[in-house]
């Protein structure tokens, strides 16, 4: 096990130095345009667009592919049930089972929907820590409460990982073999249980930390966004690209 | 007589469920200038004791005084913890920020400092502690003695006026050791550590008080 990692999140590529807020805010717009596309047109452009943007993070594609795989794990489910259950032509016909041209077709759309969001959603926000993600939403001016929700989950995901971590070295340095039987589901029971008391009790004392530091419900951030002249070609650019997309949409919109 | 920094009277506290008190109708004075060394077998009360003051545990019954202004509410410790800084005995339950350097600058944050000055304390606090370089590095991937001195970094970096360290040389080289005794021999504040390493108390700490579930004797 290794502590949740933040792979994406280091480098130097120019989508690593964009200002995080101008990210956040471009892809918002791009994931909710490209949610809505009807057309497979604008769907493609939307993938276009998202590999540009991938490739300006210079990612290392593995683990790029890696994040897909998970993804496309859940649409592969529904490549069994849409094209069987969506009315329309049949295209090929089996015993009760009929699989429409309409189901494809649309099981395609969300299919390439799906991944080209991801990609996107990879190439900008993950370049980015959580840390400072939270504090870019913070300066967007998101209520202060959702900020400190994300920071806070994603603080409490480590705490909670390392005390696993811990307790797995525990039992380990005393010889602890699984097997079926009863001293194996009785130890996993207290390891689930004693993650759940630790995790509470560790949490409290970094809360208890952060009081005596003068904690008082606001996260000062070191770092100082700086909108850079970069920042405004990228918001540019991604504005156009944008009111492209809505126009090959708008072209042409209508059913499949 | 000066008025004591710390006074505790009549104090009792029991934790959650827990059948005997640790301490009742507990009495204790830090005076100005005075430096203290809190001795005590395992679980008599030390770590308990420096949580109370702090704010961190309410006691049942009884008055804390410190700075001379009696603190009973949460607000009042938000005053308290400006001033005075607590090492916790487990590093692991003080560091919180994903790099020792925002670490170590979040409490002169939270003091109301501009980012660039936070920094400069920061940066200056742990040069003296000689964990220059430790800037980047992530916290909960720290050697224990690593985390301790980051710890102490993030104490020191709020320039408290009183310092409680709960077993501050637990982990650490003798090298070490001997920089924080010079260091806690340089502060002019007053402070009250909490060691079972009877050399380091005493080069640092003029008496040594016995913690028991009533006093706290001198021994
Ligand atoms: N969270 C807790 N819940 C219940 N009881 C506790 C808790 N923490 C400590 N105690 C009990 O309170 C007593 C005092 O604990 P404390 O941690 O103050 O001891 P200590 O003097 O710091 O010991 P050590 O030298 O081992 O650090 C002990 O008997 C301990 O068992
Ligand atoms: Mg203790």
């Amino acid at each position: 096990m290794s502590p949740i990692q933040e792979p994406f999140a280091d480098g130097v590529s120019l989508a690593h130095r964009l200002d995080p807020r101008g990210k956040i805010v471009v892809a918002g717009l791009f994931a909710v345009s490209v949610a809505v596309a009807q057309t497979y047109a604008t769907a493609l452009a939307g993938l276009a667009l998202a590999l540009v943007c991938l490739a300006l993070a210079r990612l290392p594609l593995k683990k790029v592919g890696a994040r897909l795989l998970v993804v496309n794990a859940f649409i592969f489910f529904l490549w069994f049930i849409l094209p069987l259950t969506y009315p329309g032509d049949a295209v090929w016909q089996f015993g009760p089972f009929t699989v429409s041209r309409q189901g494809l077709l649309y099981t395609g759309l969300i299919t390439l929907k799906s991944n080209t969001i991801v990609i996107a959603l990879i190439a900008l926000i993950a370049t980015a820590p959580v840390n400072t993600l939270g504090q870019a939403l913070q300066r967007l001016r998101l209520p202060d409460k959702l900020c400190h929700l994300l920071l806070f989950t994603y603080r409490y995901l480590h705490v909670l990982e390392l005390e696993f971590q811990r307790l797995v070295q525990a039992l380990k340095i005393r010889g602890f073999h699984p097997g079926t039987n009863l001293h194996t589901y009785r130890t996993y029971a207290y390891l689930a249980a004693m993650l759940l008391v630790h995790s509470c009790d560790r949490a409290d004392s970094v809360y208890r930390a952060m009081l005596c530091r003068g904690f008082h419900g606001k996260f000062y951030s070191l770092r100082i966004f700086s909108w850079q002249p970069r920042d405004r070609v990228f918001g540019a650019v991604s504005l156009l690209a944008l009111a492209a997309l809505l126009y090959l949409e708008w072209r042409g919109a209508g059913p499949l | 007589m000066s008025e004591p920094l710390i006074e505790l009277q009549d104090i009792t506290f029991s934790y959650p469920g827990a059948a005997t008190p640790v301490f009742q109708d507990f009495n204790f004075q830090l005076l100005p200038g005075k430096h203290i060394g809190l001795i005590g077998p395992n679980g008599c009360g030390k770590t308990t004791l420096l949580h109370l003051i702090m704010g961190l545990l309410k006691p049942q019954a009884g008055k804390i005084v410190i700075f001379g202004q009696e603190v009973s509410k949460e607000k009042d410790f938000v005053a308290v913890r400006q001033k005075v800084g607590l090492l916790f005995q487990n590093p692991d339950d003080q560091l919180f920020c994903p790099t020792v350097l925002e670490d170590v600058a979040f409490g002169p944050l939270n003091q109301g400092k501009a980012p660039a000055e936070a920094i400069r304390i920061a940066r200056e606090t742990m040069a003296k502690l000689e964990l220059e370089g430790f800037e980047d590095r992530v916290t909960y991937k720290l050697s224990g003695g690593e985390k301790k001195l980051v710890s102490l970094a993030t104490v020191l970096a709020m320039q408290p006026q009183l310092l409680l360290l709960d077993e501050p040389t637990t982990g650490l080289d003798t090298d070490t050791k001997h920089r924080l005794v010079h260091l806690l021999q340089d502060l002019d504040i007053g402070y009250m550590i909490v060691s079972h390493e009877d050399a380091f108390l005493h080069h640092t700490v003029g008496e040594c008080c016995h913690v028991h579930g009533h006093c706290c004797q001198p021994a």
